[in-house]
Order: structure tokens, then sequence, then C-alpha cells
């Protein structure tokens, strides 16, 4: 046997005995146990955050309970509070976000781990992560005198003279809104989903590619018989991981959704983001509940995020664990 | 047959070319932030910008001095104590994470990264504001902290795993003790990736705004020590965008070039210093 604790025999340095009665370097067994301690801060910081959210939204939790989640009024005045206008505001432009973001980033993460010439995948590649580089407020105020005057100006008349007889593209036009947020959010996950996807198509056992263009496959057709099916799962996590960060998003979306807590069909409508309620309000609310009511909004959105992340992260390390050629 | 053949040769380059679609469409936004940032904020950006405090509003003039010394002050308190735990933390997997309890502390630090930043927020206002009493740069820079500790922790615990085991062979071959092989030999080797990490997740961190909006807050004046509500660009670039001034949301162009040639600097250093390294070897 020659592991480390006959090397601390040899030196003759100062020992202690584990639980079996070997012996250990002393330096050895502080050292295991003081890194394990620190590492164990990362479980308890993880803890203290749910236990503190909890703490603080406690007296909104008892008072509204689950009509919390189903009341959409919001009158700081009366002290009464109900969420359902800031849910609504998040999934509607997180999804808004997905169905931009996900062709997009798909194609890219096909693109560049499948398709592309091998001299361009690096520069497109470290493009695509200077995207994710981009601060949110820098994109906020990107949004506000780029976006919004453009998409009043331009893109919104277009969409409500063609497609008006719809709901969505119904009502005033203002730039800011829905349609707003759902870009900017799908800007700043896109390079999220794209990443972490191409990390699950370079997972893929290149012997599945091969056989494919092997047997007279175009790429593209050894990327959809061969590489696809047996990436679906790692994508689908991809693709929730952008939708914890779309949901958790505060700065850009603050700053172009329009924050007026209404429910409304249209895309072109100001919103309301949970995340948006508690960046604008919680520095001035005054009074417990008010406060409560805020850290309960944070509470549902902590929670969220973090079964969504769980799920996607199953999902994602499942690919690298695979048999070749294996199944869901 | 061939017909068959030439409709398999049009859908393979109809994907191909809805892939550099989708690629391209990707960067417009990319091109579109740097191009505006850059030409709105060279014209609004002087000397008094980095040298005087904020104007009230309706002078012109003035600049941030105090919001560049306070995001520098709350990125090296970020730094302070987000990067000696998060290393340990990865060290720790690395080298004994096989176990339940590494399962456990790896798995929380990949939920705590995706983790929204503005329930950070939350989380260190009640942990250290309502203690404190007050909003501080303290506060900022521990809620910074949180938000870099999972970055840091995974990417030292991927890099220090690159690591051959024969170096930690033939470390405790020459008597070395376990830890001091770890420390000296393995870490050491590791150092610059592990660095590459740290500056990428330095860069993430120095643009948050919304965990800073209850914790460091802000400030119009200089705040002395760390005890103080400190003014920090970000923080700044929002209230200048969302305010009614035109003279402000010049200031919030100029803070926005600062702000991005700051992190944009740290990222393509960090990813240029990786390159290197990789083409040396």
């Amino acid at each position: 046997m020659t592991t480390s604790h006959e090397v601390s025999l040899v030196r003759g340095r100062s020992r202690i005995l584990t639980r079996f009665g070997r012996e250990v370097n002393w330096g050895d067994f502080v050292f295991r146990r003081s890194t394990a301690l620190i590492a164990g801060l990362v479980i308890a910081a993880l803890a203290a955050m749910a236990f503190a959210m909890i703490q603080a939204s406690r007296e909104s939790l008892a008072k509204f309970g689950v009509g919390f989640v189903f009341s959409s009024v919001w009158d700081p005045v009366r002290d009464i509070y109900g969420a359902l206008p800031f849910i609504f505001g998040t999934l509607a432009s997180s999804l808004l976000a997905l169905v931009f973001a996900v062709p997009v980033s798909l194609g890219v993460a096909i693109f560049l781990s499948e398709l592309a010439p091998s001299w361009l995948r690096g520069p497109v590649g470290f493009l695509v992560e200077l995207l994710a580089a981009v601060p949110s407020v820098v994109y906020g105020l990107w949004g506000i005198f780029v976006l919004a005057p453009w998409l009043r100006d331009t893109v919104e008349p277009l969409l409500g003279k063609v497609l008006g007889f719809l709901p969505l593209f119904q009502g005033a036009q203002h730039g800011f809104g829905m349609l707003a947020g759902g870009i900017i959010l799908a800007i700043m996950i896109t390079p999220t989903i794209s990443s972490v996807s191409r990390e699950v198509l370079r997972a893929v056992p290149s012997a599945l590619r091969e056989g494919a263009l092997g047997l007279g496959a175009t790429p593209w057709e050894s990327v959809r018989v061969a590489v696809l099916p047996y990436a679906r799962s790692g994508l689908v996590g991809a693709i929730i991981l952008g939708l914890g960060r779309a949901l958790g998003e505060t700065m850009a979306i603050t700053m172009v959704i329009g924050n007026r807590a209404e429910i409304s069909s249209s895309l072109f409508a100001p919103s309301y983001t949970m995340a948006s309620v508690i960046a604008n309000e919680f520095t001035e609310a005054t009074g417990q509940l008010y406060l409560s009511a805020l850290a309960e909004v944070g509470l549902l959105l902590f929670v969220v995020t973090v079964l969504l992340n769980v799920v996607a992260r199953l999902l994602v390390w499942r690919v690298g664990r695979l048999p070749e050629g294996g199944r869901l | 047959m061939l017909g068959a053949y030439a409709r398999r040769k049009f859908t393979d380059a109809f994907v191909r070319s809805a892939c550099v679609l989708a690629a391209v469409i990707a960067l417009i936004p990319l091109g579109s932030v740097l191009y505006y940032v850059t030409a709105r904020g060279i014209g609004s950006i002087n000397l008094d910008f980095f040298t005087e405090l904020p104007k009230p509003v309706g002078e012109a003039g003035g600049g941030m001095a105090n919001a560049i010394v306070g995001t520098l002050k709350l990125v090296f308190l970020a730094c302070a104590f987000g990067i000696p735990p998060g290393v340990l933390t990865g060290v720790y997997l690395a080298e004994f994470g096989h176990s339940r309890f590494g399962k456990m502390v790896r798995f929380s630090a990949d939920v705590m990264s995706g983790v929204p930043s503005i329930t950070v927020g939350i989380f260190v206002y009640s942990l250290v504001v309502l203690t404190t009493k007050q909003f501080s740069a303290l506060a900022g820079g521990i809620a910074l902290a949180v938000l870099m500790l999972p970055t840091v922790t995974r990417t030292t615990e991927e890099l220090l795993k690159l690591v051959p085991e024969s170096l930690r062979e033939a470390a405790l071959g020459l008597g070395l003790p376990k830890w001091r092989a770890t420390l000296r030999v393995m870490l050491r080797t590791a150092a610059p990736g592990i660095a590459t990490g740290v500056m990428l997740a330095v860069a993430r961190v120095a643009g948050e705004t919304a965990p800073l909006l209850f914790t460091a807050f802000n400030n119009r004046f200089w705040a002395n020590g760390l005890n103080e509500p400190t003014a920090s660009l970000p923080v700044n670039i929002y209230t200048y965008a969302v305010s009614p001034y035109e003279e402000w949301h010049r200031q919030a162009w100029a803070a926005a070039l600062v702000l991005l040639l700051m992190v944009l600097l740290l990222n393509i250093s960090a990813r240029l210093l990786v390159r290197s390294r990789v083409g040396a070897r």
C-alpha cells in the first residue's frame, strides 16, 4: 500500500487516528474537515435563503393564504395585495421570450456544433457568449432608447395593420409593453440556451453521426435522425434553464415592459413582472404587510426558479450518461 | 431517384442556411447594443465624468466619480467574500466530492446559480441591511459575492479535475502529504484556468443591478468607508435612464459605455488567457 497515510508515518509528523484506527496526517485531517466546513456554507446559504424568504413573507402568507396567487388587487393604500397580474406578466413575457429564443438558439447550437466550418465555430461561439456578458441594465437602456421606439414606430403599426384582427395585436402602440419585454428577454436567454444546447450536442457520441453519414445521410439528416433524438432531453433541459433565467430577469424587463399591473390580451399593452414589482417597490414600501407581500412575490419566484433548475439539471445531466444509441 | 436525392440536398442546404440565419439573428442585438452604447456614450463622455460628483437636476455637467469608485469597491468586496470560499469549496468537491455530502454541495451550488439575482437582494437585505440598520457597500458586496460563489466553485472543481493524476502521484511519491500535494501541485497547475473562471464571474457581477437596489442602494455623494449607502454604475444607469431628464439620459449612455468597457475587457482578456494557454500546449 502506498497511500498518503504511510507517507505521513515516514515523515513522523503528529498523527491522528481516524474512526477505524488508521493513522492520518494531521494536515490532511484539518484540510479535509476545514474545506468540508466551507463547502457546507453553500448548502447553508441556500437553506438560509429559503428560510429568510419565508420569514420575510410570513405576515402576507398568514393574511392572504393561497388567495394571494389568485387575486389581482394590488393596493398599497388599502393594504390589500394579490400577485396575479405579476405572475401573469412574468409567465407571459417568459413564454413569449421562449417563442423567439428557442428556434434561434437551437439553430445557433446546431450550427456551432454540427454544421459550421471549423474556422467559424470559435469566433461565432465567442460572439454569442459576449451576448451573455452585456449587463442586464445596458440591455434595458438600449431597450428604452432604441428597441421601444423602433417597435412603436415600425413594428407595432405593421403588425397592427396586417394582423390587427387578432386580439394579440390590438390597442395603443407605446413601444413599451409585453412585446418589448419578450424580445429583450429572448435576447438575454439566447446565449444560455445555445451554449447549454451546444454542450449537450457535443456529449452525443460521434459514432452516431458517423454511422448516419456512412449510411449516406446528408449532414442535416445525420443531425435529425442520429443526434437530435439522443440529445432531446438535454435540449429540453437547456430550454428550461433559459426559462428559469427569463423568469428571474429583472432590470432589462423592468425598463421596457411598462410596469402597469394589468392583465391584457394584447402584446402591445404594458404589463408588470414579479421581479419588476420587487425592484420598483421594495425600497419604497412602507408598512410591514406591504414589504411582506413583496417578499412573498420573491418567495414564489425563488421556489419556481429552484424547481425549474432542478428539473433542467437532471435532464441535461442524463444525456452525458446515456448508453450509446440509447433512447429515453 | 435523382429527384429524391436533389430534394435531400436541397433540404440540407435549406437547414444549413436557416442555422446561419439563426446565428445572424442572434448577433444583431449584440451589434446594435455595441453600436449605440459606443456612439451615444462617446459623445457624452468627458473628463468631468470621471472626476466630478453628480450635479443636481437641471444643472448641466457633473460626473459619476463616486459611482465608479463605488463599483470598484463593491467588486472588490465581492471578490474578497466570494473567491476564497468558492475556491475552497471547489477544492473540496474535486478532492472529496464523491460522498453524499459532496453531491449535496454540488447540487446546491448548481441550484444557487439559477436563483434570480433580485431574490438574492431580498435575502441579503433581510440578513445584513436589517441587522446593521443601513444600506451599505458591505451589504452590496455580500450580495454580489453570493452571486459569484456558485460559478467560482464549479469552475474550480472542473479545472482541478482536468489536472492529470500523475502530477499528484509524483508529488505524493516525493513524500508530500495529500493536502500539500493538492494545494501546491494540483491547485497551482489549475490556477490560470481558475483565474479565467473567476474573471468571468467578476465580469458577470460587476454589471449586476438588481441585487444592489436594496443592499448598496445609491448615494449622490462620496460614501465614506463601507458602511454607507454607495453609488454604483449599474444602479446609476438604471436611475438615470428611467428619469425624465435629457441630461441624465446622456450621462446614462456614458456610464453604460464605461461599464460595458470594464465588463467586456475583463471578459475578453479572461478568454484570451485561456486561448493562449491552450495554444501553447
